[in-house]
């Protein structure tokens, strides 16, 4: 059972009156119900929250309000959101129960336009992984091929739209964790650029990277949800002071004369498979047919992207980890003093991946190597932006892979961390940059699994960003 | 870069406040040497002279008029801890001393 209509024309259709957000909203608690006992996408269904917001929705139709861009859409959200009065995991037991005293400024956002906010899905844990392996509440499974991941960290949510559960979803992306599930599960993938999305209320990973993205089946629909959440905030003191961007009304003003650029390193490299590769060549073809210029570009330092990301981001993340000590929410440990107390509560209520990543961004911040790892890395972070601007002096946007390879079976890098982490290695740079990037399905590999582009621009680029995967996904028709 | 060793492990554990078991330090121990390998690769790359780069927003301070308004609900964040007296939150000893 899938319900097929986009979020654009359930929209649509609710404030014209002609659906009820009480009947779209049953009809997706439906699809939760068939399907999630074998994918497990959520870890909370808002059903009585959705059914009253729901009804909020019908009474201003009907008193002649207009309830927003999203009237009765439901969207999931990725459970390292807040939300007032509904538990919170992050997909960890050390937040298990907790039930946050606010809500995150995207969700009020998706509410205040009308949108529902069915449920929070499953994640990696603290959103640190590729694969949705790595929560502390078991695995998600691709609804394209449950014996194969959806991905991560925001798996959840990209199988909810997959699946049909959700039109919409939000989830996060600091190093691809929005961007590779989407491709994984064949669905559409937005990273916005840094300070475009308020990160107040998103639980943070690794700050100077964290994004709030969505996920949708269209690019139409990704642009409707991220012109709602986009947008200063006063309450996140890195928002960009700009309204959000004008995405729909220019997503139709196609490609012709646009200058296309496909990053060789992150295209032509060992460890790109072959019809990977070559689906990013077919879909620069399909832009050529369609007006637009497409090279190939060098961007060399993106080579070293994965390498400086893992000392980067676990360093900022042993950082903002440092909260869960017991003391306010969560889990404690009890032991004969505070110190003892902290570091039994943490030893029980981090998972595996969570801890290799505070001890080696511990380590990376410790006095001696702080420079030889940490101040290296942040060098590196200059080179990858100096060298993209260089390639958008001569390109509107760059094209790449989003992921190396279609979806991989569940355990098949679970043993190796640095194995999982190379299904980052196409995404990563942009983030390290602060760029927009996104994934739009395109093609199959030959397991009949999909296969994602991703497209790139600069900072605060999402307009040509949209233009040209609306172009890609034309084409993908 | 320097090579890590399971005493590294073990004194980052302390200041990460994380009381590992042994198995975990000699996995971790493990694991960390070959991620680290992987991001000595940075070293290829002359960064003689280049500023780092913390954050890519290029942001100054940023402030907003001091103004009362309403924080968040102390009952409820209270009600969400571990423990609890007096409108505060409840540790055990700090120094080691007699409650």
């Amino acid at each position: 059972m899938t319900v097929a209509a986009s979020a654009t024309e359930l929209a649509a259709a609710v404030r014209a009156g002609e659906r009820s957000a009480r009947e779209v909203v049953d009809e997706h608690l439906a699809v939760i119900d068939a399907r999630d006992p074998e994918l497990h996408a959520f870890l909370h269904v808002m059903a009585d929250e959705a059914r009253a917001q729901a009804d909020e929705v019908d009474a201003a139709v009907r008193d002649g309000r207009d309830p927003g861009p999203l009237a009765g859409v439901p969207v999931a959200l990725k459970d390292v959101l807040c939300t007032r009065g509904i538990p919170t995991t992050c997909g960890s037991r050390i937040l298990e129960g907790w039930r946050p005293p606010y809500t995150a400024t995207v969700v009020d956002r998706v509410r205040a336009a009308g949108g529902i906010a069915i449920g929070k899905t499953n994640l990696d844990e603290f959103a640190m992984g590729s694969s949705t392996e790595n929560s502390a509440y078991g695995p998600t499974r691709n609804p394209r091929d449950p014996s194969r991941v959806p991905g991560g960290s925001s798996g959840g949510s990209a199988a909810a739209v997959g699946a049909g559960m959700a039109p919409l979803a939000l989830g996060t992306d600091t190093g691809g964790s929005v961007r590779q599930p989407a491709a994984f599960c064949g669905v559409v993938g937005v990273k916005p650029t840094y300070g475009r999305v308020s990160r107040y209320g998103l639980v943070a990973f690794a700050s100077s990277l964290d994004q709030v993205g969505p996920f949708a089946n269209t690019v139409a629909d990704a642009a409707v949800l991220l012109e709602v959440i986009g947008g200063h905030d006063v309450m996140d003191s890195t928002s960009v002071r700009q309204p959000a961007p004008a995405l729909l009304s220019q997503l139709d003003d196609g490609v012709d004369g646009l200058r296309v650029g496909i990053v060789e390193e992150l295209t032509d490299a060992d460890g790109i498979d072959n019809e990977v590769a070559a689906a990013i060549d077919d879909a620069g073809r399909a832009l050529e047919k369609a007006g637009a210029t497409v090279d190939r570009v060098s961007v060399p330092a993106t080579t070293y992207g994965l390498s400086a990301y893992y000392l980067i981001a676990p360093a900022e993340a042993s950082s903002n980890l440092a909260r869960y000590d017991g003391v306010r929410y969560g889990l404690r440990i009890d032991g004969r003093d505070t110190a003892t107390m902290n570091a039994e509560t943490r030893d029980a209520g981090f998972g595996p991946e969570v801890k290799r990543r505070i001890i080696l961004g511990t380590y990376a911040l410790s006095a001696g190597y702080y420079d030889a790892y940490y101040g290296t890395a942040q060098r590196v972070r200059t080179l990858i932006i100096r060298d993209f601007e260089r390639a958008y002096g001569s390109f509107d946007v760059l094209l790449s892979p989003t992921a190396p390879s279609t979806a991989f079976a569940l355990d098949a890098k679970t043993a190796n961390p640095l194995e999982m982490y190379l299904s980052d290695v196409c995404t990563i740079p942009s983030s390290l940059a602060g760029h927009a990037a996104m994934n739009v399905p395109f093609g199959a590999g030959a397991d009949g699994l999909p296969i994602g582009v991703q497209v790139l621009a600069p900072s605060l680029g999402e307009p040509v960003m949209f233009r040209v995967a609306q172009a890609i996904e034309a084409a993908a028709q | 870069m320097p090579r890590i060793t399971r005493a590294d492990v073990e004194q980052v554990a302390v200041l990460a406040r994380l009381a590992l078991t042994p198995e975990e330090m000699d996995q971790l121990t493990d694991d960390l040497e070959s991620i680290l390998e992987h991001a000595a690769q940075v070293e290829a790359l002359d960064t003689d002279g280049v500023p780092p780069t913390a954050h890519p927003l290029p942001l100054a301070n940023v402030l907003r008029p001091d103004e009362l308004r309403p924080s968040l609900d102390r009952d409820e964040v209270l009600g969400q801890a571990p423990a609890a007296e007096d409108g505060r939150f409840r540790v055990p000893p700090i120094l080691g001393e007699a409650p």
